[in-house]
């Protein structure tokens, strides 16, 4: 390991060296300052005779006379199956007094793409407990489903809710090996904090030791005031160890990352600071892969037991999702869960608009023997009156309900009570798919049954609450 | 293809000089533009993209991570080529070609290692090669001399390379071989092979280009009906995420009745590869019935796969698709998503800190796109015969903002054009292709097809269809105003028939194992029966007959079921005169 003390120049997060001997590209960098504070940075891009560094903590502290040694590997994380119930910073240093982390394995935290022939395509059903998802959005095994919000919605609530109450139904996991399928229904939670506040850290930290949830958790801490640089490191560690968990150690992993937007500024920064050409909205041309590297980094191998299922949250600046940081997060990942500003403010909990949420994944993970056989017409039939009544909504404020034709109302009454009822549950309710299928059949049974043209007959003779139906013409 | 004149031929390797990325650049290389190198001490596989003096730049197929300064380059002399013979369906590459099952053997992980190739075709297994020619027979370069049962469905033939000369056959051989053993000999001295190989960056020779006259059909109602595509036509699916792109291209890799389909995913998702992976095989061709990975050849480079094997995976695909063209075959390639492609070219412009054009895409992007679409087309071969590339290019325009560089490079070219709307996708109305907005050029000259292979009133009918849907879309603005009860009863009514056009016939199922096919006889009907709805329910509002009650008709609502319907012609027909009867007994 060779030292130099050769820095030209210090610039942002920049550390500019000479160097006489080659240095790989992406390898660890340990910079000592006069003060004897050791700082570690990452090769951005090395030729002959200069390397240039990004130095995670910021490059406070550091002068022409700083010492760099050059580490001759690419950044790793020590893993290891101790590591649930330990909390760690952004650069995966324990910061809650316990005993040191002794790795089984160190694993490159850049981590290597997964052939796709060698994916196993996800269709195992995940219930969240949480009807706007269950229902409308499945979440199933092997995942990316991200969590579109704004400044000051409830995101973290909705995910703190996600990772208590998400499980697997017993009888979905129809593997039949007989492994994994005891612990299979609970979840390992990686969580990701990137530039949040140390109060929201608390909020998290207080639910994770109320609920017990820190016992199968690791928790990589990245706060508001910790370097931005850094906020690249921390995704990464975490999904370092959310792979080594799920395919070494067999857990199914559930990996909440928050906030996107703090990584993707921080990107930004970088990017900056190295004089790239920026592309949209100044963020960097490849920010697209680099996203990329991190959520496809969720999925299941064949002949693997464990899955690495994500939850990204992130802020859509200015709630604009054509915003450079949701659009391309949109493109990557299988679906999004959006949270509405307006719904928050009428007190809906969680304040989930489904009508832009999408799961890509749910049409393989729902149905007959998976969850219900009604519940891709169910979910499609209330998509569909839900987006009528929103769009009758409009029109009642110009004409006034009166104006409009009996079938015009029943739809008003739909979208409203899908809002208040349906998505309305609180965030300490737990709903089983049984419950909220029932409940959506309660919903649709207000709407004459020719309406329901998206259901099977047959499963419309099955579940259609006649009564309900004459009840709602009495009342009229 | 010249060498520079002025650079010492050099046998040695070059050196690594620097590394950022994708992008190494090296010295003393004695290389071409386009040669594929090997560099560094694990031997990535790369491409030459620019010579400067001494300095020759490379862009790496794979990650770079560790890779410094001083570590060699190796020249293959070659630019980069896929091979071409008997194996490709069935098969699943990476963007350079290599075959991801074969890379998971070599690598025995789960997850993609550096420095492990492969080659595109299996060498060692043994084809039954039939010959089709003789002895003394003349062959050109083109001709078939003989063919390969390649998969269930596919006849893979044996043909003399484009780059030959040609002359009379001296020994032509019959039965299993090896794609690398000489099957016949000319009497110029050439030697044919099952497999050939071709640069991915040249297009392959053929004859004139063809006006194309066929539909492709795609088995989707809003596709085939209102926006059709042609044997060897071109189309771009631009939309926001979450529109139904990945979904609509697979229908179209499905069912579409190309002859081979090659299915590229540039820089998209993991899963959505691995449910192709999955499906097709289970699936059957509807035009044989015989599993549908028998006639598809996919290419997968999912988004976190090195960047610049994303760039050079749309010219794989292509160059295969026209191997296959060259047989004679209609090919339908899907390229799901060009925009991940120009960003490719985009990022490694970056690196190459050439000057930005447009959004910083580089200046070339115009002209990258229509080179790859021109590839499209439906051709005269070189051996006399015809065969056809149709070209399906996913656009996702950020922030679905369809003023963006990659959208409107890609409309100046294509001639059919289906606009994926968010709104639609919002409300489960799928395929989510705007009726307003999307167009198709080919319509004109496939309206002849049409009439003479499924009904002679088709343009006519059709017509009506756009028509009505037309109309909606003006009182829709008046009704978001004013409500629908305001407007006169025949308004009303329009907007009823527009309604079932909306949700009877262009919404189609793509889960339901009856509604995901819709034959082009079945669209016809389809909308034929909605016309019959709309002649007699016009009849009963002629006869003073309430709106109301005309909507009321028990028969109605199951047009909305004619999609799902098994036996559909009973069924349609059963509807027509229960709405007959029904709507005439109101007056």
């Amino acid at each position: 390991m060779k030292e130099y003390q050769t820095i030209t120049e210090i610039s942002g997060p920049l550390v500019f060296a000479e160097v006489d001997e080659p240095v790989g590209y992406d390898e660890i960098v340990e910079i000592e300052t006069p003060q004897g504070e050791t700082l570690r940075g990452q090769v951005l891009e090395s030729s002959e005779g200069v390397v240039s560094i990004q130095v995670f903590e910021g490059t406070g502290g550091i002068d022409r006379n700083a010492s760099v040694r050059f580490l001759g590997e690419t950044m790793k994380m020590p893993v290891t199956e101790d590591l649930l119930g330990r909390v760690l910073d952004g650069s995966g240093n324990p910061i809650d007094g316990g005993p040191e982390i002794i790795p089984d394995q160190r694993q490159d935290i850049v981590g290597e793409a997964i052939n796709p022939f060698s994916r196993e395509y996800p269709e195992e059903f995940i219930q969240t407990g949480v009807s706007a998802i269950d229902g409308m959005n499945t979440l199933v095994r092997g995942q990316k489903l991200p969590i579109f919000s704004g400044s000051g919605l409830p995101h973290n609530e909705l995910a703190l809710q996600i990772a208590r109450q998400a499980t697997v139904p017993e009888e979905s996991d129809g593997d039949g090996d007989g492994e994994g399928d005891e612990d299979g229904s609970e979840f390992a939670v990686i969580f990701g904090a990137m530039g949040i506040t140390a109060e929201e850290a608390n909020e998290f930290m207080e639910d994770f030791e109320r609920t017990g949830a820190l016992e199968r958790s690791v928790v990589f801490m990245n706060l508001a005031d910790d370097p931005a640089v850094e906020r690249q490191v921390t995704p990464r560690l975490a999904l370092t160890t959310a792979e080594y968990l799920a395919f070494e150690k067999d857990y199914h992993v559930l990996v909440i990352l928050t906030d996107m937007t703090n990584y993707c500024e921080a990107l930004r920064e970088i990017g900056a600071a190295r004089e790239e050409v920026p592309g949209r909205r100044g963020y960097p041309g490849y920010m697209y892969t680099d996203l990329a590297q991190l959520y496809e980094r969720a999925g299941r191998i064949e002949g693997k037991d464990g899955s690495v299922t994500q939850i990204p949250i992130l802020t859509m600046p200015g709630d604009d999702d054509t915003h450079p940081i949701p659009d391309l997060t949109g493109y990557i990942t299988e679906g999004q869960i959006v949270m509405d500003r307006n719904l928050n403010s009428q007190g809906i909990e969680p304040p989930v608009n489904v009508l832009p949420s999408l799961s890509r994944l749910m049409d393989d993970g729902i149905g007959e023997g998976l969850t219900r056989e009604d519940h891709g017409d169910v979910s499609d039939q209330m998509y569909a009156a839900y987006a009528e009544g929103e769009d009758l909504r409009d029109l009642v404020n110009i004409v006034g309900r009166e104006a409009l034709s009996e079938r015009d109302n029943k739809f008003l009454d739909f979208a409203d009570r899908f809002e208040t009822e349906f998505v309305q549950q609180g965030y300490d309710t737990n709903r089983s798919i049984e419950e909220t299928l029932e409940l959506g059949w309660d919903l649709l049974s207000d709407l004459p049954k020719t309406e329901l043209n998206r259901i099977d007959e047959e499963l419309i003779e099955e579940h259609y609450r006649e009564d309900e139906q004459e009840a709602a013409e009495v009342e009229a | 293809m010249s060498q520079a004149t002025d650079t010492e031929a050099v046998d040695e390797d070059g050196v690594i000089e620097s590394v950022s990325g994708p992008v190494v650049t090296a010295t003393d290389l004695d290389a071409r533009m386009n040669d594929v190198v090997y560099v560094g001490d694990e031997g990535l596989m790369g491409e030459v993209i620019e010579i400067e003096g001494n300095l020759t730049t490379i862009q790496v197929y794979e990650e770079t991570s560790g890779v410094g300064p001083g570590e060699p380059v190796e020249n293959t002399g070659e630019p980069l080529s896929v091979d071409l013979g008997p194996g490709m369906m069935d098969s699943i590459y990476d963007g350079v070609q290599r075959p991801l099952d074969v890379l998971e053997d070599k690598m025995g992980t789960a997850f993609l290692d550096r420095g492990v190739d492969a080659p595109g075709i299996d060498l060692e297994k043994e084809w039954e090669f039939t010959p089709e020619v003789e002895e003394g027979d003349a062959v050109e370069p083109g001709d078939v001399v003989g063919t390969v049962p390649e998969t269930v469905t596919i006849e893979h033939k044996v043909m003399v390379p484009p780059d030959y000369e040609g002359g009379e056959i001296t020994t032509i051989k019959s039965g299993e071989f090896t794609v690398e053993e000489t099957v016949a000999e000319l009497d110029s001295g050439e030697e044919i092979q099952m497999h050939q190989e071709w640069p991915v960056r040249q297009a392959r020779p053929a004859g004139d280009k063809e006006t194309p006259t066929e539909p492709l059909v795609t088995g989707q109602r809003v596709q085939d009906g209102l926006f059709p595509l042609a044997k060897g036509g071109t189309a771009a699916i631009p939309g926001p995420f979450g529109s139904g792109k990945t979904v609509t291209q697979q229908q179209l890799a499905k069912w579409s009745d190309a002859d081979i389909v090659v299915y590229i995913g540039c820089g998209e998702r993991g899963n959505e590869m691995t449910e192709v992976i999955e499906d097709f095989p289970e699936l059957p061709d509807p035009q044989t019935g015989n599993p549908l990975m028998a006639r598809t050849c996919l290419i997968a480079n999912t988004s976190n796969m090195p960047v610049a094997a994303r760039e050079s995976c749309i010219y794989t695909g292509i160059t295969i698709a026209e191997y296959y063209r060259d047989m004679g075959y209609d090919v339908a390639l899907m390229a799901d998503s060009t925009s991940r492609w120009a960003e490719a070219m985009r990022e490694i412009s970056s690196r190459l800190e050439e000057m930005p054009g447009e959004e910083g895409y580089p200046a070339y992007l115009a002209a990258s796109l229509s080179e790859f679409y021109e590839r499209a087309g439906k051709f005269e071969l070189i051996n006399g015969g015809e065969g056809s590339i149709s070209v399906v290019g996913a656009v996702s325009p950020p922030g679905g903002d369809f003023s963006e560089p990659v959208t409107q490079n890609t409309l100046r070219i294509v001639k059919t054009f289906w606009a994926l709307d968010a709104d639609l996708a919002e409300r489960r109305h799928f395929p989510s292709i705007n009726w307003n907005e999307s167009y198709s050029l080919y319509k004109d000259q496939l309206d002849p097809w049409w009439e003479s292979n499924v009904a002679g009133d088709w343009s006519d009918v059709r017509q009506w269809a756009v028509d009505v849907l037309d109309e909606e879309d003006e009182l829709q603005e008046i009704v978001q105003l004013v409500g629908k009860d305001a407007l006169p009863e025949d308004q009303q009514l329009t907007l009823e028939v527009a309604r079932y056009l909306r949700e009877a016939w262009l919404q189609q199922n793509a889960l339901h194992d009856v509604d995901t096919y819709c034959e082009p006889e079945k669209t016809y009907r389809m909308l034929q029966a909605i016309k019959t709805f709309n002649d007699e329910a016009f009849e009963a509002l002629e006869a003073s007959v309430p709106v109301e009650e005309i909507q009321d008709v028990d028969a109605t609502p199951r047009l909305n079921r004619m999609g799902t319907a098994e036996e559909w012609n009973e069924f349609i027909d059963e509807i027509e005169s229960d709405l007959k009867e029904q709507l005439r007994a109101l007056y």
